[in-house]
């Protein structure tokens, strides 16, 4: 069957990445508060879809970010981990994530996280910028299934929650 | 007097031919419909079931010839409408083997659930007065469940039990997806007041043994509440022979429309039951500080009923009956079969309950290895074909059975042998579509 709209939702990139697991750790939190460097802070949030049970726990290590980069005072991605169970949309897009955002400035993955965000909901109205989203531009395809915008959320609506509980901290 | 179960038996119903299966497709609109394309194979009926034109054609008629408020009024529409909701409840009564008063409408099983729970839990504040006496729980007593139930006929248990102080216990599960008996000996003792228990599952499809559990409940003088959502549809239901307390099944999985569900209760015990949801037309005398309540069915039906759908729902009983029961359960079974003999085909597949030889209904979950249910489900949907993903509803049990998620085929009387070959052709690609090779 294969027909060429399943073939924009999984995208050879996408599978590829529901294998590969980037940042995939069983123990994620421990993992990055046994490498985390001083200065740094380390936070955690699990988020689960409650129409599959899928569940994802994304741990984030920020630190302040290197003058020049950003301006002062700017937090940093230094590390990122996680752990699930769920489709291949959700792994993928976990592992996407991980590849994407580690060594940002905060505020960068935040933008880029809101782009992401736009690009899901667009219904396939927004063309992905993929030179600003790289690998992320994969699940394009994605919003034109609304079930599946969850899929490929839940791993970023974690990074996101543990992003702010970082900078809280 | 009834006959006995065995004298049925004697003569096993014939199975519905194919042919008979294409003039009853002509009923169901629905199933004219494309999907992504592709004819439309709807095997998702254990979630919900489509309705023929007879039961949308109830629907409407009521509301084009008959709508009124019912029990109340003394217009003509009032008594049409009030005696069409009353009919409904005898179609619906005798389809199971109940009394009419035995039937109380609700919103769905999960609503006739909760009506009994908090029935309790009111008797158990003292509502009801000496006659809900029996019904009181308090620390020490206990209800069962079983580890495959529903989330419907779980938590409204563990609910009462944190109202009450009373505790829940549960009769598991085998690796094979049946209830362990041995352990449900051990489990029912001299505390449990209640047993719920699903007829049928939703996930593995086996039927559960009624008689034994209702012994055990008996011989400790537990009620019994059988959860019917996948047996009434499905093959023939007579609450009285099975000789339980209370029965809940839902109207949209029985070629119904949603918004109605059905609690069967023994009329002795409805009698004394504190009643769940108050208000309107529950009542005979009301004055500031209190209410007499009307005896049951309508004690438990309060405020503006479910009319147009209590009369939906008895048109389709009236559809499967004059289908037939007996043979409907004959189809399903050959189809089941034909499922699993088709699944245990097709590498990497792993049937969630018992192989084939086990007495279960028309559907069959599977877990494909390497590919989670989404995906499956994604994969069928662009085929046309539909189907259930997820946990079910079910999640003790998947755990049980060590998977977070599953894919649901179901059948009913509309399946053709055609679609069940064609999800089983359709399910052989998934695996080399999403790159897991074996």
């Amino acid at each position: 069957m294969t027909s060429s709209d399943l073939q924009q939702l999984y995208q050879q990139i996408i599978l590829d990445h529901a294998k590969a697991r980037h940042g995939f750790s069983v123990e994620p939190l421990a993992d990055l508060v046994a490498r985390e460097a001083d200065g740094t802070r380390t936070a955690q949030s699990h988020q689960v879809n409650t129409t599959c049970g899928d569940e994802v726990t994304v741990s984030v290590s920020v630190g302040a970010a290197s003058a020049g980069e950003a301006p002062s005072g700017t937090d940093r991605i230094e590390d990122l981990a996680w752990r699930g169970e769920g489709c291949s949309i959700s792994m993928a897009s976990a592992s996407v994530l991980s590849d994407t955002v580690r060594g940002l400035p905060a505020s960068e993955a935040t933008a880029l996280l809101g782009a992401f965000r736009d690009m899901l909901r667009s219904r396939g109205t927004i063309e992905p910028d993929e030179e600003r989203l790289g690998d992320a531009a994969a699940f394009a395809g994605v919003s034109r299934y609304p079930a599946r915008v969850k899929c490929a959320m839940l791993p970023w609506v974690a990074f996101e929650e543990a992003l702010s509980r970082a900078a809280a901290h | 007097m009834m006959p006995s179960a065995d004298a049925f038996k004697l003569a096993p119903p014939r199975s519905l031919t194919d042919e008979e299966v294409a003039g009853i497709r002509r009923d169901f609109p629905i199933l004219g419909r494309p999907v992504n394309g592709r004819p439309l194979v709807y095997l998702d009926s254990g979630a919900t079931s489509q309705n023929p034109a007879s039961v949308l054609d109830a629907e409407r008629e009521y509301y084009e010839q008959r709508n009124a408020a019912v029990h109340r009024g003394a217009h003509t529409l009032a008594f049409t409408a009030t005696e069409a909701f009353e009919d409904a409840r005898s179609t619906v009564a005798a389809f199971i083997g109940a009394k009419t008063d035995e039937v109380v409408w609700t919103s769905n099983a999960t609503e006739a659930i909760n009506l009994v729970a908090y029935s309790f839990s009111n008797a158990s504040l003292g509502l009801g007065g000496e006659a809900a006496k029996r019904f009181r729980l308090g620390p020490g007593d206990e209800l069962v469940v079983t580890e495959m139930e529903h989330h419907a006929n779980l938590i409204p248990w563990q609910q009462l039990a944190l109202r009450t102080g009373a505790t829940l216990r549960f009769i598991p599960v085998t690796d094979d997806g049946t209830l362990d008996l041995d352990a449900a000996a051990a489990v029912i003792g001299a505390r449990t007041r209640l047993l719920a228990f699903t007829h049928a599952s939703n996930v593995v499809g086996v039927v559960n043994p009624v008689a034994d559990l209702v012994a055990l409940a008996r011989s400790v003088g537990a009620l019994v509440l059988v959860d019917a959502c996948q047996s009434v549809p499905h093959v023939p239901v007579d609450v009285a022979a099975l000789d339980v307390d209370f029965a809940v099944f839902s109207g949209h999985k029985m070629l119904g429309p949603t918004g109605i569900g059905v609690l069967f209760g023994r009329a002795e015990l409805l009698a004394d039951m504190p009643p769940f949801l108050t208000g309107g037309s529950m009542i005979t005398t009301v004055d500031m500080q209190g209410a007499e309540f009307l005896a049951p069915p309508q004690r438990f039906e309060a405020g503006t009923q479910r009319v147009s759908q209590a009369i939906a729902l008895a048109a389709a009983v009236d559809y499967l009956s004059s289908v037939g029961m007996g043979r409907i359960e004959a189809r399903e079974t050959e189809l089941g079969q034909r499922l699993l003999a088709g699944l245990a085909d097709i590498p990497g597949v792993r049937v969630l309950g018992p192989a084939a030889g086990v007495e279960r209904i028309g559907l069959a979950s599977i877990d494909v290895a390497g590919v989670h249910a989404h995906d499956v489900g994604q994969f069928l949907d662009e085929a046309g074909i539909a189907v259930r993903v997820g946990h079910h509803c079910a999640q003790p049990l998947h755990r049980r059975l060590g998977v977070t998620a599953s894919t649901r085929a179901s059948t009913y009387l509309y399946t053709t042998t055609d679609e069940v070959d064609q999800f089983l052709a359709t399910l052989r690609e998934v695996a080399p579509f999403f790159g897991v090779s074996r």
